[in-house]
């Protein structure tokens, strides 16, 4: 079979499908292949996701009703800290590491990543730090209940005085999550500088890859300071030192500021990849070359370097002196700047273009919709007059949620639709993924819109009672929460069936531009036979003479 | 064009293949070293913040801490820095004895540090619990010394295999990173000596 170039893209040969992972089975060893790796940590986060997400759907039933009468307090308590810990350190982190492990040497035309037993250790400490953190439902006192910033003091109180208890738990759990990151953010950096194709300078390199390697830059130089603070909480936890302790002559607010020099940041860790799966996906519905991808590209670093210097804007009222709150207003403000750049982008690749309206470019508009409103109530967040009046409130938790559900899972689900021909060889539903869209975007607004106005009414966030008059906005949201909780299961069905007995995919079933659309769907073991020269941009569309690569004859 | 899926006719030769790997690796060490640093940044930074706002800095009865001794640490420490350098480049010149002499010396001199430091914290009036100052002073210190050891065990790591059978002089990777880690933690002590010792 010949290859026949179809709009500058070559398509490949589909007989050598034999070489990809046939059997499941090989999805539970110990594989160094990345493409076993990212769907291990695909499949993992997700099951993860539905934990959390049943803790949600606990919370959600708990707070229909003013009183606390659906869950003992304890329990509820460790809900919401492992919620929170869970989608964070569980769902979104590892989703995106399987898909950057999935993808990032497949774009860049390499084999593999530059350590692939690194990544594979990395990978399976992700199930250890998820047996640790549900361990803990099952230790004396019951889990961590101190909310997944975990501030001393309520997070050094130890009510059974076991040394094994839910919080020493968590924090293991936590500082093994960053040991895997940060074995897995140098595997990704040395792999991005190091084992580029050739011809693929630093500015033909996809935007998804540009959006990884800023996310891993952040983590190398912010995760440090979270195991630092993390280490120093288990020690005063288990050893009796003093470091955040107030009662022993400790600071509390100093755990505050090694949290949160890392853990704003982190938010940066898990958004800017799914910018890059924005990026990845507007010009291919569009069928436009993506707009001002310089500039994008140069918007990610901004960010990441930006993002060491706005930890105290979740400090307002720590007793933050009011001249530097003043300088992280502005400094959370400017983000906004390379934000907004990106947002113009791909409005502007949109515009005018032939769109597509799949599932996958779907869910990126309606996750780009909510990140613009998430965007806007960030900025109100950031200035500290509203954020003295809303700090601790359900506005700050819609804000986040618009992010992290709004922008970052929906991102997810945008990018599983669009790589699922890629990673399964098989079709998934088309129907399916629009019921699943659908409920998931009124979902989403139903249960966090009215969180805005509960906050700015003054109910607090963390608590399973509350004064009757927020009872109103709170049924809606639960409606909502639960309308969220079942869109996942359209999502499910979709995937399974489809990847038992989907249509067969071919290699390029969007017709992308992009050297992860050269091999077959699945890719073979070692990606690239021969290793392809890069020779043009990545987002060549509409313009007939632009490969992106050739392959040596 | 010929189809191009076929995963077992690589066009890279081996050696080629080997060579990327040890570029790759030391890469990835030093990105690796880069972040280990900010955990002690963090960690620095935590220390200077404590030392300037915190009242009662001192526990009851210290009045700072002995600088001799700790100096004369100091001096062995940055000495075997040097000394590791001389074990590399004689193992570049491809002399297998004076590399090992040296690394031995290395070694020794590491230990030396270590000990001097133990009998330093069995000497002290204060302990790991004792108010805040006395945290992070066994954190910093004791991580520090944690780094020391690691460092001796990645010297006698590649000591042992100059021994084993094999072409010892095809990729020093092993050599180039232990000495690079060696003086990243000679660095850090610098560092550490004038935050906790020199500035009191």
């Amino acid at each position: 079979m010949t290859n026949v170039p179809i709009e500058g893209i070559l398509l490949p040969d589909e007989k050598h499908n034999h070489e990809s992972p046939s059997n499941w089975k090989e999805y539970f060893s110990f594989s160094t292949d990345h493409k076993v790796i990212g769907i291990q940590y695909l499949v993992t986060s997700f099951f993860f996701f539905l934990v959390g997400g049943i803790f949600a759907m606990v919370m959600r039933g708990e707070l229909m009703t003013p009183e606390s009468d659906l869950v003992d307090r304890t329990v509820y308590n460790g809900m919401f800290t492992m919620h929170g810990t869970v989608m964070l350190f569980l769902w979104t982190f590892p989703s995106l590491v399987g898909f950057a492990n999935y993808l990032v040497p497949l774009m860049i035309g390499a084999r593999d990543m530059a350590f692939p037993r690194l990544n594979a250790v990395a990978f399976w400490m992700v199930p250890v730090v998820g047996i640790l953190m549900m361990g803990s439902f099952f230790v004396p006192g019951g889990p961590a209940q101190a909310g997944w910033w975990s501030y001393p003091p309520v997070s050094l109180q130890n009510p059974t005085g076991n040394l094994i208890n839910g919080q020493v738990l968590w924090l293991l759990a936590v500082a093994i999550s960053g040991v895997s990151s940060i074995m897995g953010a140098v595997n990704f950096v040395t792999t991005i500088v190091k084992m580029r194709a050739p011809g693929m300078g630093f500015f033909k390199m996809p935007l998804f890859v540009w959006a990884v390697f800023s996310a891993q830059i952040i983590q190398l130089f912010g995760l440090p300071a979270l195991t630092a603070g993390a280490v120093m909480l288990l020690l005063d936890l288990t050893a009796g030192t003093a470091f955040f302790d107030p009662a022993k002559g400790g600071n509390p607010v100093m755990f505050q500021h090694y949290f949160w020099f890392y853990s704003h940041p982190a938010v940066y860790v898990i958004i800017l990849p799914v910018f890059g799966i924005f990026s990845e996906i507007f010009p291919v519905y569009s069928r436009k070359p993506l707009f001002g991808y310089k500039v994008v590209a140069v918007s990610s670093m901004l960010i990441a370097v930006v993002s060491g210097i706005v930890w105290v804007h979740h400090m307002y009222v720590s007793g933050t002196p009011g001249w530097m709150r003043l300088i992280f207003m502005m400094t959370t403000m400017f983000v906004s700047v390379p934000t907004g750049i990106k947002v113009f982008a791909w409005v502007a690749t949109i515009w005018g273009g032939k769109m597509r309206l799949n599932t996958p470019m779907l869910f990126a508009l309606g996750a780009l919709v909510m990140f613009v409103f998430a965007g806007i109530t960030g900025i109100m967040l950031s200035s500290v007059p509203v954020d003295v009046h809303v700090n601790n409130t359900y506005f700050v938790v819609g804000h986040f949620h618009y992010v992290l559900y709004g922008t970052v899972t929906m991102g997810l689900f945008a990018a599983i639709y669009h790589w699922f021909p890629k990673m399964t060889g098989r079709m998934y539903s088309e129907s399916w993924g629009k019921i699943h869209f659908w409920l998931a975007f009124i979902g989403t607004n139903l249960n966090f819109l009215p969180m805005h106005p509960l906050g700015l009414q003054g109910m607090l966030r963390r608590v399973a009672s509350y004064a009757p008059e927020y009872q109103f906005w709170n049924i809606i949201a639960s409606l909502g929460g639960f309308l969220l909780g079942m869109s996942t299961l359209p999502f499910i069905f979709n995937m399974v069936i489809s990847w038992m007995q989907g249509e067969k995919a071919p290699a390029n079933p969007w017709r992308a531009i992009g050297l992860e659309w050269l091999v077959s769907s699945p890719p073979p073991v070692e990606n690239f036979e021969e290793t392809p020269i890069i020779i043009s941009e990545p987002y060549g569309y509409g313009k007939s003479e632009r490969l992106t690569a050739n392959l040596p004859e | 064009m010929e189809s191009y899926i076929n995963s077992h006719e690589l066009p890279h030769t081996a050696a080629e293949h080997t060579h990327d790997e040890e570029g790759n690796k030391m890469f990835g060490f030093i990105v690796f070293l880069l972040s280990e640093s900010v955990i002690f940044l963090s960690f620095f930074a935590g220390y200077a913040i404590y030392k300037t706002t915190t009242p009662n800095w001192l526990p009851a009865g210290v009045s700072g801490l002995e600088i001799k001794e700790p100096t004369i640490n100091t001096v062995i420490l940055v000495a075997s820095s040097f000394v590791i350098y001389l074990a590399e480049r004689a193992l570049q010149r491809h002399d297998l004895v004076k590399f090992r002499l040296f690394l031995l010396a290395t070694m020794a001199m590491g230990t030396y540090f270590l000990v001097g430091q133990a009998i330093e914290w069995n000497g002290l009036a204060f302990g790991f619990t004792s108010g805040v100052f006395g945290g992070t002073f066994y954190l910093l210190t004791g991580f520090h010394g944690l780094h020391v050891f690691t460092g001796i065990l990645l010297q006698l790591i590649i000591l042992v295999r100059s021994f084993l059978p094999g072409n010892y002089d095809t990729g020093h990777f092993g050599v180039n990173a232990t000495s690079l880690f060696w003086h990243f933690v000679d660095v850090i002590w610098i560092i550490l000596f004038i935050l906790i010792y020199v500035w009191q």
